[in-house]
């Protein structure tokens, strides 16, 4: 208790900061998939094609009634080995990428029920509206409801997004270098974890409160212009 | 894929006497135990945070506001790490010590989760009664209740109904978020998935059954606040559809 | 018929004859060839054998004998520029690793057992190892028999419940198991006064110990468990790519050279603290570089 030594957090700064800087990859290349495949997926969910709605539906339910943790082991151990039956081949595929890979499947099924809910309020005149104007389906979401969907929810998407930057600490299970990765790294050589976890702890705090500040104000802003 | 199937393995006798199935049914039973206690502390911190925070008094508020912005904003892992690695370092030297020796884990796990989770239940439980219209305060107040008693018997009640549904998902979360808890020891599902993986590398055997046994749990749950969902609503309102 | 099928056998054993004359590559040698990488599985805090350096780069003695290994793959499929990646690897996810084709071999602190022969490849043993167990010194703990009802931390996967229940003096003993997740995590515990013991292999033990913040304060006790030989680990029946790494390995042993870097990493100082872990070569290492052998442990 008498002797900590934060010089252990200095001395590794810029393996943290590389550690961020893949946690920032991975949460940015997980939001753009995840929206994507998301909004694929609520359009799935919200058509008159049966199948599709119980593809999406089963999509969505699986992915959320497993730990992130598990699925995260799971498919960087299963990967290769589907690969392999598709290919014939040995494929590494690495615990980095395979990281962008599972959040980017994972959180679509999250990003997917908040463009669901999205799509749902817009009303349904304007759906309407854009047939009237001789559009087809694929144009009337793209060019009317989705714009509106994905305006009325970007707050929600946002949090989600914070939600999702929080989660890739959990890469660590794997050995990934992200942030918190790099942090028990350091932990383990130099058996400092007092120092390490506070500083990580308070690194996460500064970045996701301001984060959720900046949220909450434009929040604000699209409820006036609404 | 030149995979070698084999479902025998669970039954074989693992190093510790017990067979595997039966690491898989104790796993369950500590992610079943710790979920279900982080539940009833989330459950009953979450909801004092969240009657503070609409409470007229203000340090009240200040104070539930920022625990929901610490525990929200600082990922589940960290927080376990931090009950569990630095906290007993900064308390005085003889509770350290109790702390690491005689403090059995599932209480550092369940306090982690159970505080982590209260942030959230309290964001849930404050937007319930948030939501009340403010005529039900009143309406409580005219009948001599003290706000307290406003609470207890008028906007508590309705507040959980409204929000029953954010508490389920919230209930469901937990369980998965359970699973982080082997990082402090404790011997869940999850632990127990890695450790069958480490002993008998039959990856895709063991994964379909912790997946199922995690979908199974979820499902149960969600079933089971379903009924509550149910038995509970009251006639008249739009929110009453129906338990799906 | 009959013709047709001895015709068939025929060409089919003087196929198989030709095969070496054209050193047919399969296996893993095939997969770097054909990926024109290969990839090195690693530990993160197995002193000395493969752990992170100052600037979180996996060195150590295992790393240096895999380095020659990687040359000699180089030689051998004729590709100088070959890439070399490394990916860090615990003890829980090395072996599915390995099959699934993320590392192509791992030098780190794996016991080469028969168990595990069942799923995975080893190499020569390059090391052998006692397992005992690490204690403060002023916890008073100097024998199994001293473990009753104490908890006892070990790393996920390996088992010191077993262990200590098979040796003489356990038997009547109880403990309470803790288990951490990479051999630093399980010394944490001990450190921290969680655990009254870890129990592991001697050398990773004497590592921890050595890059801890008191090295004075701890001790290693008690009688060996079990003797345990580390190897290289490889993917299961792939004899041509095995005789190659045994081939690198067993060079280095007769040539004196795997002595060197003994002596390079157990008797001298070593990065990133250059502490000198003083781990003079026991008689079961010294016979083991005498006559190489690929057997496990039981």
């Amino acid at each position: 208790m008498s002797d900590f030594d934060f010089s252990v957090i200095t001395a590794n700064w810029h393996f943290l900061a590389e550690g961020l800087r893949y946690t920032l990859q991975v949460t940015v290349t997980a939001m753009i998939g995840g929206i994507f495949l998301g909004t694929l997926l609520a359009l799935m969910r919200l058509s008159s094609i049966k199948p599709l709605q119980w593809f999406a539906a089963g999509y969505v339910n699986f992915f959320r009634s497993v730990p992130l943790v598990q699925v995260i082991l799971a498919v960087y151990l299963i990967l290769p080995l589907i690969l392999q039956f598709v290919t014939g081949k040995l494929i590494p595929i690495g615990a980095e990428n395979s990281a962008y890979f599972t959040f980017t499947i994972f959180e679509a099924a999250y990003y997917s029920e908040i463009m669901r809910s999205g799509i749902q309020s817009v009303p349904r005149g304007q759906i309407a509206a854009g047939y009237a104007l001789g559009f087809t389906y694929g144009q009337t979401m793209r060019l009317v409801v989705l714009p509106q969907a994905f305006r009325n929810m970007l707050p929600v998407l946002l949090t989600q997004t914070i939600v999702l930057f929080q989660d890739v600490s959990l890469v660590y299970a794997i050995g990934a270098t992200d942030f918190f990765g790099a942090a028990d790294k350091i932990t383990q050589r130099d058996l400092r974890p007092v120092e390490m976890y506070t500083t990580v702890a308070v690194v996460y705090f500064v970045i996701c409160f301001a984060l959720s500040r900046l949220v909450k104000r434009l929040q604000a802003r699209i409820a006036i212009i609404r | 894929m030149n995979y070698h199937w084999d479902w025998q393995f669970f039954f074989q006798e693992a190093d510790d006497g017990l067979k595997y199935y039966e690491w898989v049914i104790s796993g369950l039973g500590w992610t079943t135990a710790v979920s279900l206690a982080s539940l009833a502390v989330a459950l009953l911190l979450g909801s004092v945070l969240g009657v503070m925070r609409t409470t007229p008094t203000r340090w009240l508020v200040a104070i539930g506001d920022a625990y929901v912005d610490v525990f929200r904003n600082v990922p589940l892992i960290i927080q376990l790490f931090l009950w569990f690695f630095v906290v007993p370092e900064l308390v005085p030297e003889k509770m350290g010590i109790w702390m690491k020796q005689d403090l059995p884990y599932i209480v550092t796990a369940v306090v982690g989760l159970g505080l982590y989770t209260a942030a959230r239940i309290a964001e849930q439980v404050k937007s319930g009664i948030n939501a009340l219209p403010r005529g039900q305060r009143f309406a409580g107040l005219a009948l001599g209740f003290t706000e307290w008693q406003t609470y207890r018997y008028v906007r508590l009640p309705m507040a959980y109904r409204i929000v029953l549904p954010a508490l389920t998902s919230e209930a469901m979360n937990i369980f998965k978020n359970s699973a982080v808890t082997y990082a402090v020891g404790i011997l869940e599902l999850y632990f127990q998935y890695k450790q069958i993986i480490e002993k008998t590398s039959q990856v895709l055997e063991i994964t379909i059954v912790v997946t199922l046994a995690y979908f199974t749990l979820a499902f149960v749950m969600n079933r089971l606040l379903a009924f509550v969902e149910k038995r509970t609503r009251v006639p008249g309102l739009i929110s009453g559809t129906g338990g799906k | 018929m009959r013709k047709s099928l001895t015709v068939l056998a025929l060409s089919l054993s003087i196929a198989g004859l030709a095969a070496p004359a054209h050193a047919q590559l399969s296996g893993t040698l095939q997969k770097i060839k054909d990926s024109g990488t290969i990839t090195v599985g690693h530990r993160e805090s197995s002193v000395p054998f493969s752990y992170l350096d100052a600037e979180q780069k996996p060195i150590g003695y295992a790393m240096e004998l895999c380095a020659k290994v990687v040359d000699a793959v180089k030689s051998e499929l004729k590709m100088p520029s070959l890439q070399v990646k490394y990916q860090a690897v615990t003890s829980q996810n090395r072996i599915p690793l390995m099959q699934n084709g993320t590392i192509d071999l791992e030098c780190g602190s794996t016991t080469n057992s028969v168990a595990r022969q069942q799923q995975v490849g080893f190499s020569v043993n390059y090391f052998i190892t006692s397992v005992r167990m690490a204690v403060r010194k002023d916890s008073g703990v100097k024998d199994i028999g001293d473990l009753n009802g104490k908890p006892v931390a070990t790393t996920t996967g390996t088992t010191s419940d077993a262990l200590i229940k098979q040796n003489e003096k356990g038997k009547a003993i109880d403990v309470k198991n803790i288990y951490g997740k990479d051999h630093a995590d399980s010394f944490l515990m001990v450190e921290s006064g969680r655990a009254a013991a870890f129990v592991m292999d001697d050398i990773l033990l004497a590592g921890l110990i050595a890059s801890s913040k008191n090295p004075a304060d701890f001790a290693i006790v008690g009688p060996s468990l079990r003797d345990e030989p580390y190897g290289v680990m490889l993917r299961k029946d792939d004899a041509p790519f095995k005789a190659l790494v045994d081939k690198t390995l067993i060079g280095l042993m007769q040539s004196g050279e795997a002595e060197k870097l003994y002596n390079k990493w157990f008797m001298n100082p070593i990065p990133p603290r250059n502490v000198n872990l003083n781990f003079p070569m026991s008689p079961a290492v010294k016979a083991a570089f005498a006559t190489p052998s690929d057997k496990g442990v039981e």
